[in-house]
């Protein structure tokens, strides 16, 4: 049996029942990282001698049999954007990049308390902007389906270590699709909760309105084990929703008889690759099998969400970073000039080329004379956005669309051409935009053997209906089995 | 909507950043590409609509009750130049 080919789940089980110690797990993961990652470049920095500590007090736990959790003993990694006490978080960019945190993020703490080993800290676009991880400070991440390609992005390091088995699951953060587009181009399992369901103290902020962490595994079962234990309100983190957490493992199994799918006719446009598209109906064809009725929605507002987002989330983004600036932590480069010099020299010299972009064009949106033509345009035509959503969840439960508009692209196809890059993330910023929870699953690969993504959108908090959906969706098809040959 | 060079520039002055002379061309071509973008959004009619600035509306008040934080040992750790218990920068005022 090779254990990195187990589900989290069954990986979890065999822990529990003694048939597999989390030493021989840890052990196991660390060495195919050794063995595999110098091809894609997922882990920034690894952790094995903190990893291998953790596996051994779980084993302890494992056998005395006290204090168990579904992750106690599972390796794990996380996106290099949660703070970990103690150990270098970059967020990808050159100016965190001797940066240690004296504290952890709660998710980081919860995933620690709950018993799982960290095996390390997972490559990224450079503070999450980014659609394919080539903004990454630490070169590139690169697809296991095909490593000509793309993982997609920002959470694209999160993405291809779970589908490459380097990590049993793992943490990613979503802004626009940042976790959901790359599970699609990657062919595995990845979640975005909704907004404030999950704590994100510690969690290096991008865009505070749309911002959120979520999971990325191999099943939907295992998201939901993961999202059990991250979800909940932290009154460290004034955003997290103070709501109860249900029991995800409870419902999953229910099937969906009954449930109300509805296909946005807006997600069926011009530029869907035709292999995207007959997998999605092809998808739908086995919903209704499963039971669900399908009904046609309209989100009319859907044309204006890149544009939104691309001010939104880039003003959101210059004030976030001006953090920054050389004084408390990360790069200072001072040319004796003084403070101003220090501070431009820093960013210079620290931030790459996309990052400077979004900064300088969310400054721009929010400098006098223009806020209201862009900033606050954008944030009105999002409240339409959200409202579109609201009409359509009174026809259905959940919506249905393809994830991206087309499989993994060519490694520099995009890189010149920034707008190109952002239209890649059509279809999964609304979900952002609009504050709702959203998974992509596995639906289909294409001739040139590539992973296909489906996305389910359910309304705010309705993560149990999701996960639902998804696995009725996963029990049906042998999709999410469907591994990379690295 | 066309930006010039030094708009660019200026921008480029509030937000902290240096831009090379090339580096301000490149962008001044890429951001004007977007703002012409997102100008479709003044197709929409907003008029008595409110925006949305965040996700979930709510209460995100709390009790008042003191806890400990950081030591000044542990937030100082990551300063690029500290003194005196104190964050250190290069001179402000000649």
């Amino acid at each position: 049996m090779d254990i990195t080919e187990l589900t989290l789940s069954e990986l979890s089980a065999k822990l529990q029942s003694g048939e597999l110690t989390s030493r021989a797990a840890t052990e196991a993961y660390l060495a195919r990282i050794e063995a595999k990652d110098a091809k894609i470049n997922t882990y920034l920095t690894l952790c094995k001698d903190e990893a291998l500590a953790a596996a051994d007090a779980a084993d302890v736990r494992l056998k005395a049999g006290t204090d168990i959790t579904p992750l106690t003993g599972v390796p794990i990694a996380l996106k290099d954007i949660f703070c970990t006490d103690g150990i270098r978080t970059t967020c990808a960019s050159k100016i965190l990049d001797n940066f240690i945190p004296p504290y952890d993020s709660t998710v980081a703490k919860k995933f620690k308390d709950a018993g799982a080993v960290m095996l390390g800290k997972l490559n990224m676009d450079e503070f999450a902007m980014g659609s394919s991880n080539e903004n990454s400070a630490y070169g590139a991440v690169l697809n296991p389906w095909d490593t000509e390609r793309v993982p997609g992005g920002s959470s694209g390091g999160s993405a291809a270590a779970v589908a490459a088995a380097l990590c049993a699951a793992s943490i990613g953060t979503d802004t626009g699709g940042s976790i959901r587009q790359p599970a699609s181009l990657c062919g595995i399992v990845g979640m975005k909760p909704t907004y404030g369901r999950v704590s994100r103290y510690g969690m290096i902020a991008f865009a505070s309105s749309l911002d959120q962490a979520g999971p990325l595994t191999r099943s939907v079962e295992d998201a939901a084990i993961l999202l059990q234990t991250m979800a909940g309100h932290d009154p460290l983190d004034s955003t997290s929703i103070d709501a109860p957490v249900p029991d995800y493992s409870k419902t999953l199994k229910d099937g969906i008889k009954g449930l109300r799918i509805g296909i946005p006719k807006e997600y069926f446009v011009e530029g869907l690759a035709p292999e995207v598209e007959t997998s999605i109906k092809a998808a739908v064809e086995t919903y209704k099998g499963a039971g669900a009725e399908i009904v046609e929605v309209t989100l009319p507002h859907t044309e204006y969400a890149v544009g939104v987002y691309y001010l939104v989330a880039t003003a959101e983004a210059s004030s976030n970073l001006a953090r920054f600036d050389g004084v408390k932590y990360g790069l200072r480069v001072d040319e004796g000039t003084g403070l101003l010099d220090m501070y431009k020299a820093t960013r210079d010299k620290g931030f790459g080329a996309e990052v400077k972009r979004r900064i300088m064009l969310g400054t721009y949106s929010l400098s006098s004379g223009y806020y209201d033509a862009y900033y606050m345009k954008a944030s009105q035509v999002r409240t339409l956005i959200r409202r579109d959503f609201d009409e359509a969840f009174k026809d259905c439960d959940i919506i249905l669309t393809p994830t991206t508009p087309s499989a993994a692209f060519k490694k520099g196809e995009k890189t010149n051409d920034p707008l190109t890059m952002y239209l890649s993330d059509i279809f999964t910023i609304s979900c952002n935009l609009a504050g709702i929870p959203g998974i992509s699953i596995p639906c289909g690969i294409t001739s040139n053997n590539l992973p296909i993504g489906l996305q389910l959108l359910a309304p705010s908090l309705e993560e149990a209906k999701l996960f639902r959906a998804a696995y009725a969706f996963e029990a049906a098809t042998d999709w999410h089995t469907k591994k990379p040959k690295l | 909507m066309a930006i010039t060079k030094e708009g660019v520039q200026n921008v480029a002055d509030l937000a902290r950043l240096r831009l090379t002379g090339e580096d301000a061309e490149l962008y001044a071509g890429q951001l004007g590409r977007i703002l012409d973008y997102v100008e479709k959004l003044s197709e929409v009619d907003t008029t008595g609509i409110p925006p949305t600035t965040g996700g979930i509306e709510g209460s995100a008040l709390r009790a008042d009750i003191a806890h400990s934080s950081l030591t000044q040992e542990a937030a100082l750790a990551n300063a690029p130049d500290k003194q005196g218990g104190c964050f250190k920068v290069p001179k402000i005022i000649e």
